[in-house]
């Protein structure tokens, strides 16, 4: 038994199941990060506006994705938001939907604490040379703020690379599913789910070694 | 706090405000260009009220120049970048003038070498000379000290004091907040004494450093002057 445990045999017919896992397992981090990315930036931009409401919100939904499970989220995402709208899209944009609104809580978080960390004198100087509040963020408070952003956005993509896997749960074709697809068909569990944790593994750290190659080279240019 | 401070300064006029810490000279000296939003009174730059709610702050801003305690250099940008960067982006010059300017301007205050480098690799004074040059490359009719050299190695104060000098010499108006006493009595026109939120005494150097009136300017130069 154990010696059939581990028999890799079972890879070679099922490989295109691991390929177009692993495939749908990065479109779902990258179209994730992207959007959340993008969410992100306005919830900080919100967060750190003088105007109350809209400080409000923003905290609001940041508080609410970060302090409710992932999987109640993709739930109500996947079964309720399809009800709300009027025509129909893939399994794999429902999915993109739930991580990203989840993603851009953290990412909203990660740009206004890498905002914030640039000296107030900085923003004080651009003023007192006559620029505009939104030139003196342009030109001095973001460029810097990138530099505290860029290593903890990495982060967040490995770290939704790893919870991509939760929206298996919702029949999305990504690599969980797909290895626990093999289970369900050869009966076997160790080796199948075993190889789905080396490649989630695989991509995660040479993510995390790519993110220290790029902090390096942006501390050396400091 | 400010409690109400009601003075005029004069072109050409090289102002110091000195005091105790706490007693609002920096206060004073950021309301001047709107770092700090007074909650009441007037303010009026070459004729126009900046305190207006109508008025926008950056025109005037542009005139003003002002050097901060810490510097507050650009440190993404090399030293010709932070002196091009205010003529380059708000008054729309064209690049290569705005790097003679910047040429013109390290040299006036000693760093000509220094074009390329970036902030952290200069010293304290250095930092604070390029910060100066900065200020000036908006051609402004009015610089603002904000304590100038307190964030420097002693030795290092000099450098600092004496391209302002040679500003107040070629008729800049300046208002400087320092503790530099020696300073303020050479350079100054007017001193202004503040405490506890108010110009507790002003007058030449000469009449607050060797004649002071009010006993808390007293008291205090007795402190300082030793």
């Amino acid at each position: 038994m154990g010696g059939k445990q581990l028999d890799l045999g079972f890879l070679i017919k099922y490989k295109m199941f691991y390929i177009s896992g692993v495939q749908n397992t990065l479109l779902l981090a990258i179209f994730a990060v992207f959007f959340g990315v993008m969410l992100g930036v306005v919830l900080a931009l919100m967060k750190l506006s003088k105007k109350k409401i809209l400080k409000a919100i923003a905290t609001a939904y940041i508080e609410f994705l970060r302090g409710t499970p992932v999987i109640v989220q993709i739930y109500i995402v996947y079964y309720g938001l399809p009800k709300a709208v009027p025509f129909e899209l893939p399994d794999m944009v429902w999915g993109i939907v739930a991580l990203s609104l989840n993603s851009g809580a953290y990412v909203a978080e990660i740009i206004r604490a890498g905002i914030q960390a640039v000296d107030k004198g900085q923003m004080e100087a651009a003023r007192s040379i006559g620029m505009p509040h939104g030139m003196g963020m342009r030109y001095i408070v973001i460029p810097q703020a990138f530099k505290n952003i860029l290593p903890a956005l990495g982060n967040e993509f490995i770290v939704v690379v790893k919870e991509s896997a939760i929206v298996s749960v919702v029949g999305i074709t990504e690599l969980m599913y797909r290895a626990d697809t093999i289970r369900g068909i050869t009966y076997r569990a160790f080796a199948p789910l075993m190889v789905a944790a080396v490649i989630y593994f695989i991509i995660t750290y040479t993510l995390s070694r790519l993110l220290g190659i790029v902090e390096r080279r942006m501390s050396a240019g400091d | 706090m400010l409690k109400g401070i009601d003075t005029h300064i004069k072109k050409g006029e090289v102002v110091v405000v000195i005091g105790p810490s706490g007693s609002g000279k920096s206060t004073f000296l950021r309301c001047l260009n709107l770092l700090e939003q007074p909650t009441d009174g007037e303010i009026i730059f070459e004729g126009v009220s900046i305190t207006d709610p109508q008025n926008d702050v950056n025109v005037q801003r542009q005139k003003m120049g002002m050097v901060f305690q810490q510097f507050n250099l650009f440190p993404h940008m090399n030293v010709t970048g932070n002196v091009t960067l205010g003529p380059i982006k708000v008054k729309k010059i064209p690049g290569d003038e705005a790097e003679a300017l910047a040429k013109k301007l390290l040299e006036r205050v000693g760093l000509p070498d220094k074009a390329e480098a970036y902030p952290k690799q200069l010293s304290g004074g250095q930092k604070q000379r390029v910060a100066i040059a900065r200020a000036l490359a908006m051609e402004p009719d009015v610089m603002l000290f904000d304590e100038p050299t307190s964030a420097l190695d002693p030795e290092m104060v000099g450098e600092v004091l004496d391209v302002m000098k040679d500003l107040a010499s070629k008729g800049m108006t300046m208002v400087i907040v320092s503790h530099e006493m020696g300073f303020a009595k050479e350079v100054a026109d007017r001193i202004l004494f503040m405490d506890d939120g108010i110009i507790e005494e002003e007058g030449t150097p000469k009449e607050i450093f060797d004649n002071p009136k009010s006993p808390r300017t007293k008291d205090f130069l007795g402190k300082v002057l030793y």
